[in-house]
């Protein structure tokens, strides 16, 4: 396969799977903000920036964070390079580049969405608009991955199209925990109200995993909890040590098919060996907020790994 | 201008024997099952990405062309003759450009001047006697025929350098059988769909002696800006080749390389659909990021074919056209089966004088041209656009050629009055190969969609329609 049709697909599914990212963010702030008691001291706009990554590039374009900003700048603004319009345009450009590795269910998947696309952009949305927008972006991707997985051969275009995913899944709930754990965990420690329960309920939310929750600790949201289930907990589909399983097993594969091991394939396995060594309690010891950030490095590096064993 | 001879009915009413069951058929399906159709046939095209991009227009740059759903139709008899015609047209062709980059045989005779080669922006100087794999430089032509009537085609203009449009003769047929599959059973219609396989073993055909037995072949696009990256991804896709751009290709000593995933992989045939400008940039544009620096040595050395070869330019500009005939009978020693339209060069002071004295009723095109632009048909053209075209053929005659206004045929066509006669034109695609010529049955048929309009091109509110050719 040619080393751009690879990184077309790679590149591909990880903007569909960030552009749903950014969507679950944007969706859990519009619930958070809209709790009565939402008059915290902390911006649950600010923190939605913070997620996303892109404070700094929102800095340039805006004084403060609030719904119209935010929702402007993570949405609809050609200036943000990964907007979920930006994302959606991107996917589909790399779509067409590499239209004949895609099954006609994909193209139809990413090409109609890019068409429904045109319909919300240039409008100005009322919350009901912006939510049903927010679903199409969500269910946009479900169909582009739903597409993939049901239609795709199972060979080294299939594994690249989910290494793009994984990658960027496993960056995406890393910095969603990073996040809210500071803005939630101040010092004193008061775990329990009410409002910090909405805002755990909200972390599980935007990860799509709330009733998971309940049905694996059959308890109310407990911080640690949360971080358990979102770090090591293998059965959830966003958790770092879910998403390092399957990065694990799709480089094998393809380790396999070219007949061939490298860098990749070490860095993805010393991460799933150190997901599943390390205690929650190792990793408060050692400081969440240390673990996350160290996790988030390792992850981009292995990005860069991939990028250099095939994608050039 | 006369009337235009209908290729369903004859000049005295009757419906042409070729177009007896279509007619009928016309005749009985309610308008509004066709409108149906029609809308039907642009959400495929939509969906399946069938778009090509307008030069020029900022707005939307992906565009459909507006395809006809009801099918144009010629005999077993017609298709044999023009067949023939374009086979010995396209060997002709092949035999002139090799001749003109190694002993130029015809420039000596006279027959064809030599500044037409020598002053020809698309000669070029670095193929002078270089040799090529076989000897074969066009392998794939698209030769632009009209009719005008019963027994009446010319060859309107001959495009060997990078040709387009062969995706939607393919994608009409397929979208017609989904469409009306009952007429299909109706009528013999020769196939189309092993374009994609006639071209694959042409091109593997011309591989370098040095390839391995089965050569690896890929297609060079600009990229998915370029109007006909739809075309490239398509034909990449029913060949089952690699969709390359030059960066994924490489040089190393004179051998050229693909980057996969697995490592490099040598590449024997390059069905490029880049032009010579940017194959290259050690040699030609040096800014261009197209191309594949080495790859002209590479070329040179044997050790790769590209398809077209580079330089095919010099046998489509239009000057050249004019000596079609007797290039043709210079190389094969045969009479020309297909006729030229007959031609005023501009540069010979006698014809200017003609064209000069009747702008108002005639074609005139510049020599350098393509795709409907730089081109004025008298017949439609305001006072000032005839003006424009006075001064600019008395400024540079060379530049031009001139034309009688044709009545091109027409077919009948769903338009919003409802079916109507519009003119049309036809482009067969004529593979070359080392082994033989092949061509199939049809080709792309392009209809000016506004009554009386004479300009097929889509970049000017052109159309398509299906082609086919009765088996029997």
């Amino acid at each position: 396969m040619l080393s751009r049709t690879a990184a077309n697909l790679y590149w591909l599914s990880r903007s569909m799977e960030r552009a749903e990212c950014l969507a679950r963010i944007l969706d859990a702030t519009n619930r958070l903000t809209s709790l009565p008691q939402a008059d915290s001291e902390t911006n649950e706009w600010d923190s939605a920036i913070a997620t996303a990554a892109c404070a700094e590039a929102f800095r340039l374009n805006y004084e403060i964070a609030n719904e119209q900003t935010v929702t402007e700048f993570l949405a609809f603004s050609p200036y943000n390079p990964s907007s979920i319009l930006n994302c959606i345009e991107t996917a589909r450009q790399n779509a067409r580049a590499v239209r004949t590795a895609l099954t006609v269910e994909m193209w139809d998947a990413i090409n109609g969405a890019w068409h429904e696309l045109k319909r919300f952009e240039n409008r100005r949305l009322n919350r009901d608009d912006f939510s049903r927008f927010l679903t199409f972006v969500k269910d946009a991707s479900l169909a582009y991955d739903g597409s993939a997985y049901r239609t795709m051969l199972r060979n080294d275009g299939y594994w690249f199209s989910r290494l793009g995913i994984l990658v960027e899944r496993a960056d995406a709930t890393a910095r969603i925990l990073d996040v809210k754990y500071h803005v939630l965990l101040p010092e004193k420690e008061r775990v329990g109200g009410q409002i910090d329960y909405f805002q755990w309920a909200s972390i599980l939310r935007s990860v799509s995993a709330l009733t998971s929750y309940y049905w694996v600790y059959k308890e109310s949201v407990k911080p640690w909890l949360v971080a358990d289930l979102l770090i090591r907990n293998p059965q959830m589909p966003r958790s770092l040590a879910s998403c390092y399983e399957n990065l694990t097993r799709y480089l094998d594969d393809l380790a396999q098919f070219y007949g061939r091991q490298g860098h990749s394939q070490r860095l993805a396995r010393a991460m799933l060996t150190k997901l599943s060594n390390t205690t929650m309690d190792e990793i408060f010891q050692g400081g969440l907020h240390e673990f996350i950030q160290s996790f988030i490095a390792e992850n981009n590096r292995l990005g860069n790994a991939i990028t250099e064993q095939y994608l050039t | 201008m006369a009337v235009g001879f209908d290729e369903m009915r004859a000049a005295n009413g009757q419906v042409r024997p070729a177009y007896l069951v279509l007619s009928d058929w016309l005749k009985r399906v309610p308008p509004d099952v066709l409108d149906y159709r029609r809308r039907e046939a642009e959400t495929i095209f939509r969906r399946m990405g069938i778009t090509f991009a307008v030069y020029g227009e900022t707005e939307s740059t992906e565009r459909l062309i507006p395809f006809d759903i009801i099918p144009r139709i010629l005999t077993a008899k017609e298709w044999a003759f023009l067949a023939r015609g374009l086979t010995q047209r396209v060997k002709a062709l092949n035999a002139y450009i090799h001749d003109v980059y190694t002993k130029r045989e015809i420039l000596r005779a006279g027959i064809v001047p030599e500044d037409l080669v020598y002053q020809n922006p698309v000669f070029r100087p670095e193929m002078n006697g270089k040799p090529v794999p076989h000897d074969s430089y066009l392998q794939i032509a698209g030769i632009d025929v009209v009719r005008t009537g019963e027994d009446k085609f010319y060859v309107l203009e001959d495009n060997t350098r990078v040709p387009s449009g062969v995706s939607y003769m393919l994608e009409n047929r397929e979208i017609m059988l989904r469409l009306f599959p009952e007429l299909f059973a109706r009528h013999a219609v020769a196939p189309v769909e092993n374009y994609t396989d006639e071209l694959l073993a042409t091109l593997k055909s011309v591989a370098p002696l040095s390839a391995p037995g089965d050569p690896a072949v890929v297609i060079l696009t600009p990229g998915i800006f370029n109007s006909a990256y739809f075309e490239h991804s398509f034909l990449a896709d029913k060949m089952g080749v690699e969709l390359v751009e030059g960066r994924d290709l490489f040089v190393k000593s004179n051998v050229v390389y693909m980057r996969t995933t697995e490592g490099p992989k040598r590449v024997d045939v390059i069905y490029r659909r880049v032009d010579d400008d940017f194959l290259d940039p050690l040699v030609f544009h040096p800014d261009s990021v197209l191309g594949v620096p080495g790859l002209m040595s590479a070329y040179h050395a044997g050790q790769v074919t590209i398809a077209n070869a580079v330089g095919t330019g010099v046998a489509d500009d239009k000057a050249v056209y004019s000596y079609m005939p007797e290039i043709v009978k210079f190389y094969l020693g045969e009479e020309p089966l297909l006729a030229n339209v007959p031609t005023w060069r501009c540069r010979e002071p006698e014809h200017l004088k003609e064209v000069l004295s009747r702008l108002p009723e005639i074609v005139v095109k510049e020599v350098h041209g393509s795709g409907g632009y730089g081109m004025m048909v008298g017949p439609a053209a305001t006072k000032e656009t005839i003006e424009l075209f006075r001064n600019k053929l008395m400024r540079e005659p060379e530049g031009f050629i001139a034309q009688p206004t044709l009545a091109l045929s027409t077919c009948p066509t769903f338009v919003e009055s409802g079916i109507a006669p519009r003119h049309v034109d036809l482009r067969p695609y004529v593979l070359n190969g080392r082994d033989r010529v092949r061509v199939v049955p049809g080709g792309l048929t392009r209809v000016a969609l506004n009554e009386g309009s004479l300009v097929v091109n889509s970049s000017q509110g052109g159309g398509t329609k299906d082609t086919w050719v009765l088996d029997r």
